[in-house]
């Protein structure tokens, strides 16, 4: 049986079923219950139009469905409007559902649920794994986005920005449980690649194809980190990288630059360096005063603060970050950094510590800490 | 089998046993070697069964209250000095009260400063669960 193929043709099919009427809920659900009627007769007689056999069985999942819980009147209306059977259309209904699923009444976190579940396909236990939560809780959030978009209209079109920022969400929740959301990001990225034409789209899935390139090299076997300068770089996956960096080329000869492409970039020229000396971090400054133009994020100054303390040297980098607001996540790790460099382990070793207490995660804080540690044991000779 | 709560402290509790200097004060080699004794910890819980969930909190957080209808909560804090600071738990399901002493002084062992055992006091609280219909 094979699961991402099933997967990718869900939210083709959900599509079909709301454009014939069915509401949004309810075709997810008949959706699901034909899914499960595929996994068990597909096995060893694979349909010749899976996509046809799977719009056939969910409608009528669906019909039964409307016909248990709606009066006798109400059903004949419905069979009314039923079309007339015939080859499936060509409108895109995967499209709508990503913008569908990245409506602005939806909360990020509810947006990232909905499309995991309507658009890849992932059952609610892989979300809840791969979040953490109980399935119970993730059930309840999904059926409440259900009935947020349950009065949406499906025609409208929405905000890709907003589409491709659920996706990145999705990819940076990274690995646990049975599913890789990172692949599955990317997965669904190359899905809206192929189907709407855009720079920024483009832009994103080269800047997933360019970090999910280095992963490998960026924690040890035991879950420890290794920052960029000391990852081994023949860990990379140079195919990815070459894809990403090909993506990327292509998108900004479109000129029409944004947040993702600029992101892309520097991932590029990180890619790009044999090792981390020959980093041309004068260039990914440049990036990062474009990236800081079309965002103005905090996230993005504070990275810029790094790379111009590369290019022109900790001190610069110091004054780049004295601009910036100490409660910034990240703020206090990154000072320590230009302090060490800048011949200051003393108040590195300080900062180091302070940063391990206020640290994202626990690989980040027993980084920090030992950082602080190296450089006290320096001190003590 | 019953759970415990295995709670690791900041501060409180009774007075450490052993005075050592704050992990940033350790060598490299030795903070390396206290994370890898807690991964292996609970790798041996996993591999026993005996493993629930482990987590660990971040020193800041604050009080919270809530000061009626239509008026934003009290807060308090962020307390950085709080006399009690929880740093983070464990919790494992096991036969006995005893083996939950057990384990807990177990990770009381943790190696510090020199390889030598930190001597962490631990807290240990036993869940609240469903009686047994018949007694083992």
């Amino acid at each position: 049986m094979n699961e991402s193929l099933l997967r990718d043709l869900v939210p083709a099919v959900i599509g079909v079923l709301v454009r014939r009427g069915a509401d949004f809920a309810s075709a997810e659900d008949a959706v699901q219950d034909a899914l499960v009627e595929a996994v068990r007769l597909w096995p060893n007689d694979l349909p010749r139009d899976p996509k046809g056999w799977l719009v056939t069985v969910s409608w009528r999942k669906f019909l039964d469905a409307a016909r248990a819980e709606t009066s006798r009147r109400r059903r004949e209306e419905r069979i009314e409007d039923e079309p007339m059977p015939g080859p499936v259309g060509a409108v895109d209904d995967t499209l709508r559902l990503y913008f569908l699923c990245a409506h602005p009444s939806l909360t990020p976190a509810s947006s990232v649920a909905l499309t995991l579940r309507a658009v890849g396909g992932l059952t609610t236990r892989q979300i809840a794994q791969a979040y953490l939560v109980p399935e119970a809780t993730m059930a309840q959030r999904i059926s409440r986005a259900k009935r947020t978009v349950a009065d949406a209209r499906f025609t409208e079109t929405g905000d890709v920005a907003t589409v491709l920022r659920v996706l990145y969400l999705v990819f940076n929740e990274g690995y646990s449980g049975d599913v890789d959301l990172a692949a599955e990001a990317i997965r669904l990225t190359r899905q809206l690649a192929a189907r709407f034409h855009d720079e920024e789209v483009a832009g994103l899935l080269a800047l997933m194809l360019l970090h999910h390139a280095r992963r490998p090299a960026r924690t040890t076997t035991d879950g420890s980190l290794v920052t960029l300068a000391d990852q081994d770089r023949r860990l990379w996956d140079t195919g990815l990288i070459a894809e990403g960096v090909d993506i990327l080329q292509t998108a900004l000869v479109g000129d029409r630059l944004g947040q993702f492409q600029a992101q892309a970039a520097i991932a590029a020229l990180h890619a790009d360096a044999q090792t981390a000396e020959e980093t041309d971090w004068v260039q990914i400054v440049e990036w990062y005063d474009e990236l800081v133009r079309l965002t103005d994020s905090p996230v993005a100054r504070l990275n810029r603060a790094v790379a111009v303390g590369e290019a022109d040297g900790p001190r610069a980098g110091l004054a780049a970050l004295a601009e910036l607001d100490p409660a910034l996540p990240r703020y206090t790790a990154v000072a320590a950094y230009l302090h060490e460099r800048d011949g200051d382990p003393a108040t590195a070793a300080r900062l180091y510590a302070d940063a391990a207490g206020s640290a994202p995660s626990i690989p980040e804080r027993d980084h920090l800490m030992r950082e602080a540690a190296r450089l006290n044991a320096q001190l003590r000779g | 089998m019953a759970k415990y709560l295995l709670l690791k402290h900041y501060r409180g509790g009774p007075a450490p046993t052993v005075d050592y200097p704050p992990m940033d004060r350790w060598t490299p080699e030795e903070v390396d070697a206290h994370v890898q004794f807690m991964r292996d910890f609970a790798a041996r819980l996993e591999e026993s069964g005996e493993f629930v969930e482990h987590q660990a909190l971040a020193p800041g957080g604050a009080f919270v209250r809530s000061d009626g209808e239509g008026r934003p909560p009290v807060t308090d804090g962020p307390f950085a000095e709080t006399k009690d600071l929880i740093a983070g738990w464990t919790v494992i399901d096991v036969e006995s009260w005893d083996r939950a002493m057990q384990v807990a002084s177990e990770l009381s062992d943790a190696p510090g400063p020199g390889g030598t055992s930190l001597h962490e006091w631990l807290e240990v609280r036993p869940f609240y669960g469903v009686q047994a219909a018949v007694t083992e």
